[in-house]
């Protein structure tokens, strides 16, 4: 922020055009680069915050997706707090503890 | 496929929109060049509306256009225009805009390839738009110096411009930024040359001020390099072509072209506080 969009601020006054100039072109840009249509965004939103959902337990309401660009690189950058975590699945523990069992047998036999 | 020549390069003036001051920018800097002893061609690829000729004052001495050396009807030297105050310059006309229905990359190749045998520099005056008229002209150069002005319409199109010579591999990529206006910019009313390189990341080559100069030169199909005039955008125009042979000149800084007490505080009111 300059002093110019500092004190406008202060009056109440719009910002200096070229600030506003800057920010659409920086939106519109991020947009033409990755060539993604708002509601292919708006889908990947949905199912980021669906995935991520599934291990903690986010404020969706506080979330943000978006896309942002810095030296001709696009980022797509998410903001995503999170309230706690949840307990991990158990299934995966029990996947382990099987594989473990059965490897051994299997491997004496070949090896004889 | 055309014989490349040793140290010859073309350059393609592109831009994306149209009027932002490619043909302008072709025509002085081909003059500024061939004042400094390079020999320089410039060629309309701008078939549909081409407008070179009229903005160097060769109108109305075209014989041959580009169409009739790519289809063998005569040589390359019969159709291109010498200049007469600068010998050095040399213009291909473009031909005929029918020329684009048949008109393709490879022909586009040939002419350029044909040229840089006798030119150490060809630029290549690019038609606005991103269709076929660009791909024939952006295929057969190495280099290439985008245009732009600070209006977001034209950094826009000319961000789509960049990305398209980027996939091509086309570089050095460098930028112009045409008709600043400084009291403008120092009131944060214009977009400022650090905001434009920043969001379009290519190396500025040339900053041309706003300058009803211009206009009078256009008018009278003499380029503003061509008269030794002092006008800033005159400057300017000789600064870009010293650049391009490979000199050292510093750019100007718009927020010193003005003085006085207002031209201060509006350098203070773009102080960054955070």
């Amino acid at each position: 922020m300059t002093l110019r969009d500092f004190i406008n601020k202060l009056l109440g006054r719009q910002p200096a055009s070229a600030t506003t100039a800057k920010q659409r072109l920086q939106l519109v840009l991020a947009h033409d680069r990755s060539d993604l249509n708002p509601e292919l965004l708006e889908q990947m939103r949905r199912e980021i915050l669906e995935v991520v959902s599934r291990y903690v337990e986010i404020d969706i309401e506080e979330g943000d997706v978006s896309l942002e660009t810095e030296d001709r690189v696009t980022a797509l950058v998410a903001n995503l707090p999170i309230r706690r975590t949840k307990p991990l699945p158990p299934q995966e523990n029990k996947a382990e503890g099987e594989a473990a069992g059965d490897v051994d047998p299997v491997w004496t036999a070949s090896q004889a | 496929m055309p014989v490349t020549t040793s140290g010859s390069r073309s350059i393609l003036i592109c831009s994306g929109k149209g009027g932002v001051g490619k043909t302008t920018l072709t025509a002085n800097l081909g003059i500024a060049l061939a004042r400094q002893g390079m020999r320089t061609a410039v060629l309309d690829a701008d078939f549909g509306l081409r407008n070179l000729d009229l903005l160097l004052g060769l109108e109305n001495r075209i014989v041959y256009t580009a169409q009739e050396v790519l289809s063998g009807n005569c040589r390359l030297d019969q159709a291109l225009v010498k200049h007469k105050l600068e010998p050095n310059l040399a213009l291909l006309p473009a031909g005929n805009p029918r020329m684009l229905e048949w008109l393709k990359p490879e022909d586009m190749q040939t002419i350029v390839g044909m040229l840089r045998d006798s030119f150490d520099i060809v630029l290549i005056d690019c038609p606005a738009g991103i269709e076929d008229g660009f791909k024939n002209a952006a295929g057969a150069a190495e280099e290439a110096i985008v245009i732009t002005t600070p209006e977001v319409s034209a950094v826009r199109d000319a961000d789509r411009v960049i990305g398209l010579l980027n996939t091509r591999g086309i570089k050095p990529i460098q930028l112009v930024l045409n008709r600043v206006r400084p009291k403008m910019m120092a009131n944060q009313e214009m977009l400022a040359v650090d905001d434009v390189t920043d969001i379009l990341a290519l190396p500025l080559l040339g900053l041309v001020l706003e300058d009803e100069q211009v206009i009078v030169s256009t008018n009278r199909g003499e380029p503003l390099t061509l008269n030794g005039s002092s006008s800033p955008a005159a400057q300017a125009y000789n600064n870009i072509a010293r650049r391009v042979c490979g000199e050292d000149v510093p750019l100007i800084d718009p927020a010193k072209v003005r003085r006085g007490l207002r031209a201060k505080i509006g350098r203070l009111m773009q102080t960054k506080i955070f």
